[in-house]
């Protein structure tokens, strides 16, 4: 555990070092927070839904943005053969780079507490969905960072980590959207709604947490994170 | 001593590895003995740093197996890496880290806490001389400070065994030196295998040499055993007073000499010889009087040494 601890510490810290996670942060609250607040008096409604219904489309960019550089940055610099050598397995030193990601993406989503607090001044909104939007947009992030991570430890190249990542999520977000389930022959629908990132994320973002969506997210990330340590495992067989 | 070299640190038996079509180490077999300093060489892609890859655990060998301290890397993979401290070819560090942020990070990680950690990293510190270098970012050190920051994260917890992978490419004559007395230092107590293929530099830091070539040992022994068992006798140069064929005839009396070749040299009558012996014993003496009884001058008289270049250099085929 201390490992982990170790490797956390290190990678979280890593994230502040280069100005460009303040860039992202400051791009994200600021798009973010345009594009929900243009339209917020016409709608003249004091809920965040709107809110976290944009967050899957952000996410989309700027997950990909967080995790291009897990492992791409750590094979071109060669400072993986030093940190698979030393005294880890590589689950820890994957757990330790995914919950790194995920304090730098809670952060992020943290700072946008601006628009609650606005919400709580001028009207009167539900606490409930907006607690539980904060939580379902951790647990989509967490499902997003893990398929971030595990690409980006296929590849040396930031870049195509970031575009491969975002291919990879688009696709596992689409999925369950009305646009894909429409033309899929019927049989198929319930499980390409099922497999959607976005689709479970509609119902967390009304603010209802439903255990199967959250051990969806969960097992999404599992899956991926496991996917990772194996392909560490990888380099064995090349 | 003998105690030390009782059990051996590393046996490697039978190693292969295969990359697709390619066979970067074949059948390859040795062991290091405890508290030795042991001199891995061989030519570029001679498969060094595949084979150290192997023992590290960085990659599993296509078949045979390694043994770390009578551990094998195949299931005991943590604990041997726990015994080893590893400096890959590259010195890949964390260039946006300050070095020492870093020794914090690799110390955690290596098992040491609090008091420990904190020791521990003063001692590198001092023994590599990086106290002023504590608060740098280790992307902007030199290549030499760089070099010793990779030498003391492999050494901070102590390994019984240490893996250098070219420690020097790269560092000027001073440097050189430097790290060379911290090798030493180090082999003192502990095992230290030393990838290179700079011979000079392996044969006045090492006890044992193995030379690879395409995967496979082409000699093993002291750096001793390498220059003087190669090429049958001992050799001599000799600059004597006097007409070729008269030099000639009376070198041929010495007993023990199967080979003279001779050339006249500046200035004017003295003729330098290079004499082959049959055997390894010193005929220096023999040669000395013969010359003397026969009435000729002599101005200079040496022992060759056959370098370990010409040894490699003959035993990898590089020259051809």
């Amino acid at each position: 555990m201390n490992t982990v601890a170790a490797i956390f510490k290190k990678e979280f810290a890593s994230y502040f070092i280069s100005p460009i996670a303040y860039v992202f942060i400051v791009v994200f609250l600021v798009g973010t927070n345009f594009m929900y607040f243009q339209p917020f008096f016409l709608i003249n409604q004091a809920d965040m839904r709107n809110y976290f219904g944009l967050l899957p489309w952000v996410f989309l960019f700027f997950v990909p943005a967080i995790t291009m550089r897990g492992w791409a940055e750590e094979r071109k610099s060669k400072t993986i053969e030093l940190l698979l050598t030393w005294p880890v397995s590589d689950a820890q030193v994957v757990l330790g780079k995914f919950f790194a990601a995920l304090a730098f993406l809670a952060v992020t989503v943290a700072l946008s507490v601006t628009v609650p607090v606005t919400l709580f001044i001028i009207g009167n909104p539900d606490p409930g969905p907006i607690i539980g939007g904060y939580a379902g947009a951790l647990l989509m992030g967490a499902a997003y960072l893990a398929i971030g991570l595990w690409v980006s430890s296929h590849t040396e190249n930031q870049i195509v980590a970031f575009i491969l990542a975002w291919v990879a999520m688009f696709v596992l977000m689409i999925i369950g959207h009305p646009v894909v389930t429409m033309k899929t022959p019927s049989a198929l629908v319930p499980l390409f709604s099922f497999l959607g990132l976005f689709t479970h994320f509609e119902s967390i973002g009304r603010g209802v947490i439903d255990t199967r969506d959250v051990i969806y997210y969960l097992s999404i990330a599992g899956v991926f994170l496991f996917l990772n340590a194996q392909s560490l495992g990888g380099r064995k067989s090349e | 001593m003998s105690e030390k070299t009782g059990r051996l640190m590393l046996e490697v038996r039978g190693l292969n590895k295969r990359f697709g079509q390619v066979r970067a180490v074949s059948d390859l077999s040795f062991e290091v003995r405890r508290g030795e300093v042991f001199g891995f060489l061989g030519p570029n892609g001679a498969g060094k740093s595949t084979t150290m890859r192997i023992i590290t655990c960085f990659i599993p060998p296509t078949s045979g197996t390694v043994l770390v301290d009578g551990l094998s890397t195949a299931d005991k993979d943590l604990a041997v890496r726990r015994k080893i401290g590893y400096l890959p070819e590259s010195t890949p560090l964390y260039s946006d880290m300050t070095v020492k942020e870093y020794f914090a990070f690799v110390g955690q990680i290596k098992g040491l806490k609090g008091a420990a950690l904190k020791s521990r990293t003063d001692e590198m510190f001092s023994v590599c001389a990086l106290t002023k270098m504590a608060d740098r970012q280790i992307g902007k050190l030199s290549k030499g400070y760089r070099q010793r920051v990779g030498l003391a994260q492999a050494m901070i917890h102590d390994p019984d065994l240490l893996i250098l992978d070219e420690p020097m490419s790269g560092l000027d004559p001073n440097q050189i030196i430097e790290i060379r007395n911290l090798i030493k230092k180090f082999g003192e107590e502990k095992t230290v295998i030393y990838c290179s293929h700079i011979l000079s530099e392996v044969s006045a830091t090492c006890d044992r040499i193995l030379i690879i070539k395409d995967g496979r040992v082409v000699v093993t022994g002291t750096p001793g055993d390498l220059t003087s068992g190669h090429r049958g006798g001992s050799r001599y140069t000799a600059r004597i007073k006097g007409d070729v064929a008269s030099v000639y005839r009376s070198l041929r009396s010495v007993a023990g000499v199967s080979h003279i070749d001779t050339e006249v040299v500046a200035p004017e009558g003295w003729v330098c010889a290079r004499i082959n012996a049959e055997g390894k014993e010193d005929i220096g003496e023999g040669i000395f009087k013969c010359i003397a009884d026969n009435g000729l001058s002599l101005s200079e008289l040496r022992r060759d040494q056959t370098s370990l270049e010409e040894v490699f250099t003959e035993l990898t085929g590089g020259g051809k």
